[in-house]
């Protein structure tokens, strides 16, 4: 354990190492988060849609699970040819992954549109909600607590795949891994794992936060509150 | 274009010979992904169902699963190789820790989706502890429990094409040999395989999920999912929602 | 009354689909896009050690030279740098003559250093050039341990034909589509398996030293081998082409100030040099940063 901390803080020791790491972090950061937004954002018009329109729920479903079943690798090669993008633009790992997210909260974002309290959307409409105005302050604000759940997992896995990303160039802290690999030195594959647990810890407690902040008749209420 | 090129490859009957052949690669693949996702199920599932029927650590739990989905699979097994030096072990080791958060999560998120009406029923009727996990709860929890073993699943036949990076065999092999060659057709033809490899297994399983899970349940779990959904099911769920 | 509802709505996914491509474009402009298209020399570099430390000899000698350089190390595969050069997200790459040959060239059949270089001065594509290669190589070289040579009496390739049938090979997965044809023309050689193993790492090296594999598919450059007493065997009919090391460059993108000093490290690097500098990577855990100015002086 100890040649190990020793390890880690020499090769942290070196300036070009600490600024590589850091570099390095921050392209993760951004490649990790970037396609969750993306994905969120892209889920629940289509979830939606999927859960609404009867003829589109299966094809939408099944279309998600196949494309989650694509090896992450063959899916960032393969973007260039599809985006007109350049080989090396973090933009082929970024819409990779937002498809990677969109196809893991599809089936979330359906379930929880079906899973809405038949009687509180109802009330809304008496009330005189348009279905717009519904959608958005009665009907998804009530899903957030299942979507949440689905959203942690997403990160959870994004933030896991980019390493992947590594085979092409463009793997933020997977750099570390095939690097520390290559020379047969596991401080900097150590440091990789420990950041990309980190990372993902941060970005777990900060969607807990806004899922607290989105919801709080949730806090209020008699039960312990949502469990996720 | 490049899937006219990807046909020629998958119609070279070459490519379905020898120890490097298509049928070797596959069985190599399966290999790894059968053996990972029952030893995952072994451990996550007792797990899942004992803490699921308990009522306790049930945060600890899902707090667990998430942790292990983040640690990063290229990460583990290039850790694992350079300790072990085995590349199967390092593989499986690694597959494993990827196999079993789903699983977990779908244990523990059947056993909390029975209705608690119905367990107090079990209870009512005399049955002891160890009965009602077995009898009610365990039967119960199949439906989700069964979709944590399938997203498992996909995630794992996925993910084994990493393992081609030290050396491993199965179908990664076509992708990372490709990707390194420049054999756009054979990369893309094994993302292929792969892909109808996981959809072959994940209808098996569904066959399965239809055999073993008792018809009420299955009709239940269909009908008033409102329920359990409206408590906040954990991060777990079936088929690929995850 | 729907109709405002629905212009709420399709304004809101509007506006939605309008962040995303935003936001793609703004990840694209990062960090993460490449440089080179404002006229900036930027250096790539293939994912191993030895050409991310070719990569920082080649920017440190530039910056001796007065050229701003930026580097972009490990992109990946051949394919994807030479993409790279060609849509000016690099304008630099270090190379290895025959391999860089083969991938404008698949049908080249050349081996000795000074035909490789002259086939590669005929296909380099339009709008790349290659500048002067060095007399330092890093090409493939099949590796036995000591027991294993002096057991079967193994030197040489040329002695392979009648001990192949019991040998097992450790090589990595492009090799056998590669090779397994040509040695068994060239030195009438079928191995009784192959392995399939990393690129000269380490689990090329553990399966050499666990038995697995007797012989293994290593780089010549490899400080393993003299490391551990290893055999490298001839290759007197030159199956393996000559890999001799040469900066790939975009047309236009360096001065004369620059191809100069790129010109002079390859005059001055040799394989031998090459090899330590690896060792030292290795063993002592230097950075290729700072090896490249020690080397540089």
């Amino acid at each position: 354990m100890t040649p190990m901390v020793d390890d880690i803080g020499r090769y942290l020791s070196s300036p070009s190492n600490r600024e590589k790491v850091f570099e390095l972090l921050g392209e993760h950061v951004v490649l990790a988060v970037l396609p969750l937004l993306i994905g969120l954002v892209a889920a629940v018009p289509l979830g939606w849609a999927a859960q609404r329109v009867r003829w589109l729920r299966a094809p939408v479903l099944g279309s998600a699970s196949v494309l989650y079943t694509v090896p992450s690798l063959a899916l960032f090669v393969i973007m260039p040819s599809i985006l007109g993008t350049r080989i090396l633009d973090g933009a082929n790992v970024v819409v990779a992954l937002a498809l990677y997210t969109v196809a893991l909260l599809l089936r979330p974002v359906v379930d929880a549109l079906d899973a809405l309290p038949g009687h509180v959307v109802a009330a809304a409409t008496a009330m005189g909600y348009r279905p717009a105005r519904r959608f958005v302050a009665v009907e998804l604000p009530m899903a957030v607590p299942v979507l949440a759940a689905s959203v942690r997992v997403a990160s959870a896995s994004n933030i896991s795949l980019v390493s992947v990303g590594a085979f092409i160039g463009i793997g933020g802290l997977g750099q570390l891994f095939t690097e520390g690999f290559q020379t047969r030195y596991l401080a900097p594959i150590v440091i990789g794992i420990l950041l990309t647990l980190l990372l993902a810890l941060a970005m777990d407690l900060l969607l807990v936060g806004l899922r607290r902040a989105a919801t709080p008749w949730a806090r209020a209420g008699l039960r312990a509150g949502a469990r996720a | 274009m490049i899937f006219s090129q990807v046909l020629a490859w998958l119609a070279d009957s070459a490519h379905w010979r020898g120890p490097g052949g298509v049928p070797v690669r596959v069985v190599e693949h399966l290999y790894y992904t059968v053996v990972t996702v029952l030893v995952a199920a072994g451990i996550a599932v007792p797990l899942g169902l004992v803490v699921g029927h308990t009522g306790r650590g049930g945060v600890v739990l899902v707090g667990l699963a998430n942790a292990m989905r983040a640690l990063p699979t290229l990460g583990l097994l290039t850790f694992l190789f350079l300790l072990l030096r085995s590349q199967g072990t390092s593989t499986l080791l690694a597959l494993i820790v990827l196999a079993v958060p789903p699983v977990l999560a779908g244990s523990y998120a059947g056993v909390q989706s029975v209705e608690r009406d119905v367990v107090d029923a079990a209870r009512g009727m005399g049955l002891t502890s160890a009965q009602r996990l077995w009898q009610v709860e365990l039967p119960g929890a199949l439906p989700l429990l069964l979709g944590g073993v399938r997203s498992a699943t996909l995630q794992v036949v996925a993910t084994t094409t990493v393992a081609a990076y030290i050396g491993l065999g199965g179908l990664g092999r076509l992708l990372l040999d490709g990707l390194r060659s420049g054999d756009y057709p054979q990369m893309v033809a094994g993302a292929l395989l792969t892909a109808l490899l996981a959809l072959l297994l994940d209808l098996l399983l569904a066959g399965l999920a239809r055999l073993v899970v008792p018809t009420g349940v299955r009709l239940s779990a269909a009908g008033a999912g409102e329920s359990s959904r409206r408590r906040g099911r954990g991060p777990g769920s079936e088929g690929v929602g995850l | 009354m729907k109709r405002s509802g629905s212009m709420k709505r399709i304004v809101a996914l509007v506006a939605a689909g309008l962040t995303a491509l935003a936001m793609t474009s703004c990840g694209s402009a990062d960090p993460l896009g490449g440089g080179g298209t404002d006229g900036a020399v930027v250096i790539g570099s293939a994912d191993f050690p030895e050409s991310e430390l070719l990569m920082e000899i080649y920017a440190e000698a530039l910056r001796q030279a007065g050229v701003e350089v930026a580097t972009r190390p490990r992109l990946g595969t051949r394919e994807i740098t030479n993409t790279a050069l060609q849509d000016g997200s690099i304008t630099v790459m270090p190379e290895y003559s025959g391999n860089l040959l083969r991938s404008f060239d698949p049908d080249a059949t050349v081996t000795a250093p000074d035909e490789v270089y002259a086939a590669l001065q005929q296909v380099v594509p339009a709008g790349l050039e290659v500048l002067e290669q060095s007399t330092a190589e890093d090409s493939d070289v099949l590796v036995v341990t000591q027991q294993t040579a002096q057991s079967l009496g193994l030197s040489s390739m040329d002695q392979l034909e009648p001990l192949c049938g019991q040998l097992t090979l450790g090589a990595a997965g492009e090799w056998p589509g590669r090779w397994k044809d040509k040695i068994a023309q060239l030195y009438g050689c079928t191995f009784r398996q192959i392995l399939s193993t990393d690129v000269a790492g380490p689990v090329a090296l553990e399966a050499l030293r666990s038995g697995r594999a007797q012989v293994v598919n290593l780089n010549t450059t490899s400080p393993d081998i003299a490391a551990n007493g290893w055999v490298e065997l001839a290759d007197p009919r030159n199956m393996y082409p000559s890999q001799r090391i040469l900066p790939l460059v975009r047309s236009g993108t360096l001065n004369q100030a620059g191809v100069d000093a790129l010109n002079e490290v390859s005059a001055a690097l040799t394989t031998e040099q090459l090899t330590e500098l690896n060792r030292r990577i290795i063993e002592d855990r230097a950075a290729p940063v700072d090896l490249a100015k020690e080397f540089l002086g």
